[in-house]
């Protein structure tokens, strides 16, 4: 088809382009460009000549016989051909270039023979020229093509050179005339453009950092556990970039261009603080001179611009706390909307298990005796349970049981969820009522960090166990498992908010009192200022800003306790897998060797890792990290720090200490699960600082809001005083309810709109999916009894072939000889060619009689 | 490096499976590859790599990939090999040759004999033979759309396009 195409474009297009060329005048040169590659064509096309020659009989011949059946049985025959060309496709993609080549030169020829005056020549030149665009075009897009194809290497690379100079030789000839130089100078620049393309794509590959690591660890762990290390890398991604906002920002521009320690009350260690300023415990408690250092929110002025740039900080400090939420959500969202668009066939219906399982269970990538092991245990065991469910759906009897099991898992643990939640709340009402009163054990007093670590130590495992009831697949049962956790933790951060908008509170008021006194002092100094010199009209010289009586400052208060709060956890990990793995694998290890049972077989054995631990750690810190980022600038940089030496101190943990799972799972491809937790956590923390932002006053001697009622006065200012008027009006209308309310409904019927589409959109595809069941069922059925079809069909066969054009006896034998042909070529190479030649594409929707056996079938050698 | 149409590496890793090859033996494989010296690794040496060491199909992969079929690898057999096993390759090329090493008997169809051998590499045995009947008979029914008895390459095809793991299982990074 397409060469009888081809052909009828190079008759076609003649007459068009002849005219052009008679007066663009260069015969001359197209002449001799026309022996050239009549040369050319003659020496490469001299040794394959019979064998094409004979390729393209058999083709005719084929084409011949494959219209006429098409006209018979329409659609069913397709696949049938695609089939039988299929082995024979590596001898013909051989030749396919030269027998259109030569064909081109008979064409040449005979029509160079019939006539003889120069126009035609070079008309014909011209038609060849076009087909010989055709044709660089073609190798150049084998070239491209050629790693798809499923042929052997040696193949693909005489191809691959033979194409190669065949475009090289015409590339360049192909221009004509003025335009020649510029298709040349046009190729040259492609060239160039691909080799930098190759150059950048092998540099990017370079640059994902840890990729090496993180490949190793899989090999041995199973990409469960290397799902955990990729989401640790993205985090560190994700969390470079706050690093970067925040300190480029605010930091650094604070630094350079703000007023210098101690040049102000807030800048300066006060004069009672002094002494201890430099311990090791109050750096530690961050406190002394870390507290009035860069990292807090305390240290920053108020000034409205500082600097030669007059940079507003104050502004630019709200703007990038605000922003720092916003990028985090649009990350997030955009990695989570990527993951669903590739992980959308995620395990969606149970039509292939046991195939898939055969075919796509084993994991290529265990390069490790160990994890062999484990997985030929996974793959039996699962294959059993595949089969016990098999037979239990047939009998379907114990689903009940199961289903009985999974409940009862369930409420045992809401039960003890909501016991765990009561006793957060019970204790936290008790530790309120403590805090008023002096006569405290040492127990009262910590009473509060026992239970909840009691909680932390005693719930995970008994979760685990109760899980073992429901049986569910263990990617199934670890999202089951960081989801209950998860929920445990929230009463942990519960309970930390609570402390921590109480002291807020307290705050607060001792605030208030504290404003008072200072103002109070002030004037006490001015007035004592002014009985020492009696001239009260002097201005008296400025306070020593150590001795200046300032106030609590919560928003730094805050701030240390999520650096405490943060660095406590870095430690607490970092030694947890020192004693708990590393302590535990030398142990195991070495006295293993003089103990009375096998101790790596046996009860302690080395630790697995704890996918869901390490999981839940990292995104409670990163919800730490949000939180308290607007509080503690330099906590970004802290983290940015602990990101980056847990991937390596995990990475040598995990390699030299831990076994891989019992059951190696692989992890689902998208990590969606762990990303709806991180957006979860992202919006728990935006709520409590949202909240200070917009209700509770800043404090009036600290920090880059000092002196104004609201946080978010800054805007105003900003509007007010730097933009145009017209632009304070615009806001003050966008601000206005009545404008927002119907944005918000607009919003919402969004909302509403696109998910009902994506609703009909899934609807559809089920029902689809439906439809291609039905059709497979029906073929099936249909097979079942092939009596009765098959006597339509004959009746149809006999009837048929009558029509067609040819007649039958020639079409018969020569069908006899290609389906010979056919099949000899065929068990000759099994190996050879490929359907991957052709458009992949999905089968049809299961149309009937698709079925390429079937063709085969009847396509068979004693037809009819 | 005209390797590089015909696979899915970059130069470097190109070169760094060349090293690889050679370091399989490095008696056998001269390090200057301009003309094109015929050496070909045998089997044995293929199959201990550590990529392939633990593999059940490690065998079936090898023949596959070998121009002879017997599993002896000829440097641009052994390229040809982790290309299409790299993370690149596209899905088809993946299926087609996936269909080839679970093919046993070469004939172009798996048949039951296929499946059961498979099952039997992939759980070393400890299925009873009416569980590995069982299997065989599910997946028959599950991916044959044609009822032949026997999964041609496009109810393969058809079959393995869809499961999710099927590219991130049938890799090997290298």
């Amino acid at each position: 088809m397409r060469r009888r195409r081809r052909k009828m474009k190079t008759k076609m297009r003649p007459p068009g382009h002849a005219g052009e060329e008679t007066e663009g005048g260069g015969p001359r040169h197209v002449m001799a460009m026309r022996t050239r590659i009549v040369k050319t064509i003659l020496r490469r096309g001299s040794g394959e000549q019979p064998r094409g020659r004979k390729e393209a009989r058999i083709r005719t011949a084929g084409m011949r016989k494959e219209a006429r059946e098409r006209s018979v049985e329409g659609k069913t025959r397709k696949t049938a051909r695609a089939r039988k060309e299929m082995p024979r496709g590596r001898t013909l993609g051989r030749t396919r270039g030269r027998t259109v080549t030569r064909r081109r030169r008979r064409v040449a020829g005979i029509s160079s023979d019939s006539g003889s005056n120069a126009e035609e020549e070079e008309s014909m030149s011209e038609g060849e020229m076009a087909a010989l665009m055709e044709e660089v075009e073609e190798k150049k897009k084998l070239i491209a093509n050629m790693r798809n194809k499923p042929w052997r290497m040696r193949r693909k690379l005489t191809h691959l050179k033979e194409a190669q100079q065949f475009v090289d030789k015409f590339e360049g000839a192909l221009g004509k005339g003025k335009g020649r130089k510029w298709y040349a100078y046009k190729v040259m620049m492609t060239k160039k453009w691909i080799k930098f393309q190759r150059d950048f794509e092998n540099f990017r590959t370079a640059c994902i950092p840890w990729e090496r690591k993180i490949k190793e660890v899989e090999s041995h762990f199973g990409s469960s556990v290397a799902s955990y290390f990729i989401f640790l890398r993205w985090m560190y991604g994700m969390n470079l970039v706050l690093f970067g906002f925040t300190f480029g920002l605010v930091v650094i521009p604070e630094v350079l261009m703000g007023l210098p320690y101690g040049s102000i009350p807030r800048k300066t260690v006060p004069r009672d603080e002094q002494d201890t300023a430099q311990d090791y415990s109050v750096l530690m408690d961050f406190n002394g001179y870390c507290k009035y250092s860069v990292l807090f929110y305390g240290y920053y002025n108020d000034e409205r611009t500082i600097g030669l740039l007059k940079f507003r900080l104050p502004l630019s400090y709200l703007m990038v706390g605000i922003g720092t939420f916003g990028y985090s959500l649009m990350v997030v969202i955009r990695t989570m909307a990527k993951n669903a668009d590739v992980g959308g066939g995620d395990g969606e219906d149970g039509e292939f298990t046991f195939s898939w399982k055969m075919f796509t269970s084993w994991d290529y990538l265990i390069g490790n005796a160990e994890t062999a092991d484990n997985k030929y245990a996974s793959i039996t065991t699962s294959f059993k349970e595949s089969i016990v469910d098999e037979q239990e759906n047939q009998k379907d009897e114990n689903i009940h049981l199961r289903r009985f099991l999974r409940v009862l898992a369930n409420v045992m643990i809401t039960c003890s969820l909501g016991g765990s939640g009561y006793l957060i709340y019970f204790v936290v009402k008790r530790s309120q009522e403590f805090a008023t009163r002096d006569d405290l054990s040492w127990y009262e007093k910590n009473e509060l960090e026992i239970i909840m670590s009691l909680l932390g130590l005693v719930c995970p495992p008994l979760f685990e166990t109760i899980a073992e009831l429901e049986d569910y697949h263990p990617r199934i049962a670890l999202k089951w498992q960081l989801g209950r956790i998860f929920a445990l933790f929230l009463g942990n951060l519960y309970t930390f908010l609570f402390a921590l908008f109480d002291e807020v509170n307290s705050k607060l008021e001792e605030e208030e009192s504290i404003k008072n006194a200072s103002y109070a002092a002030a004037l006490q100094y001015a007035y004592n200022f002014s009985l020492t010199t009696n001239d009260s009209s002097a201005t008296p010289p400025p306070m020593d800003p150590r001795d200046v009586i300032r106030g609590p400052c919560w928003e730094t208060a805050v701030g240390i306790e999520f650096v405490k709060l943060t660095v406590s956890d870095i430690q607490v990990t970092y030694l947890t897998i020192l004693i708990g793995d590393f302590a535990r694998a030398l142990i195991v290890r070495f006295l293993n060797y003089c103990w009375c049972w096998d101790l790596e077989a046996g009860f302690p054995s080395y630790a697995e890792f704890d996918i869901s631990g390490n999981v839940l750690g990292l995104v409670f810190n990163q919800g730490m990290i949000w939180m308290g980022a607007f509080y503690a600038p330099g906590l970004v940089g802290i983290n940015v720090l602990r990101l980056l030496t847990s991937m390596y101190y995990q990475c040598w943990a995990v390699m030299s200490t831990n076994v891989p799972h019992e059951r190696v799972f692989k992890a689902s491809k998208s990590n969606n699960f762990y990303m709806g937790l991180l957006l979860l956590i992202l919006f728990l923390s935006l709520l409590p600082v949202v909240y200070t932002i917009m209700t509770l006053p800043p404090s009036f001697d600290c920090g880059p809001f000092s002196g104004k009622q609201k946080m978010f006065d800054v805007i105003i200012e900003t509007i007010d005083l730097d933009l145009p008027a017209f632009m304070g009006t615009l806001f003050s209308y966008a601000a206005n309810p009545g404008l927002i309310i119907p944005a918000v409904l607009l919003m919402v019927l969004a909302i509403y709109y696109l998910k009902s589409t994506s609703e009909a959109y899934s609807n559809a595809n089920l029902e689809l999916k439906k439809k291609m069941q039905m059709a497979r069922d029906e073929e099936k059925n249909r097979r079942n009894n092939t009596d009765s079809t098959n006597q339509v069909m004959k009746d149809l066969e006999d009837l048929l072939p009558n029509r067609s054009l040819i007649p039958p006896q020639i079409s018969k034998g020569g069908k006899g000889v290609n389906l010979q042909k056919d099949v000899s070529l065929a068990s000759a190479n099994p190996n050879a060619g490929g359907p991957v030649n052709r458009p992949p594409g999905p089968r049809g929707p299961g149309g009937p009689g698709a079925g390429p056996g079937r063709g085969r079938e009847r396509g068979g050698p004693p037809p009819r | 490096v005209l390797f590089y149409d015909c696979t899915y590496f970059t130069r470097k890793e190109i070169l760094r499976l060349f090293y690889r090859y050679r370091d399989l033996a490095p008696q056998l494989v001269p390090l200057d590859y301009t003309n094109q010296p015929d050496v070909k690794l045998p089997y044995e040496l293929i199959g201990s790599m550590p990529e392939l060491k633990d593999n059940p199909f490690r065998q079936r992969i090898a023949e596959v990939f070998s121009e002879d079929g017997e599993g002896n690898m000829t440097l641009d057999d052994f390229l040809d090999m982790f290309s299409v096993l790299s993370e690149m390759a596209p899905r088809d090329l993946k299926a087609y040759y996936a269909f080839k090493i679970y093919d046993f008997n070469n004939d172009d169809f798996i048949c039951k004999s296929d499946l059961e051998k498979t099952l039997n590499k992939l759980t070393r045995n400890e299925l009873t033979e009416d569980e590995v009947r069982m299997v065989c008979e599910k997946v028959m029914d599950e991916a044959d759309l044609d009822n032949d008895g026997r999964l041609s390459l496009e109810d393969f095809q058809h079959m393995i396009v869809r499961a999710p793991d099927f590219l991130s299982t049938f890799h090997i990074r290298i």
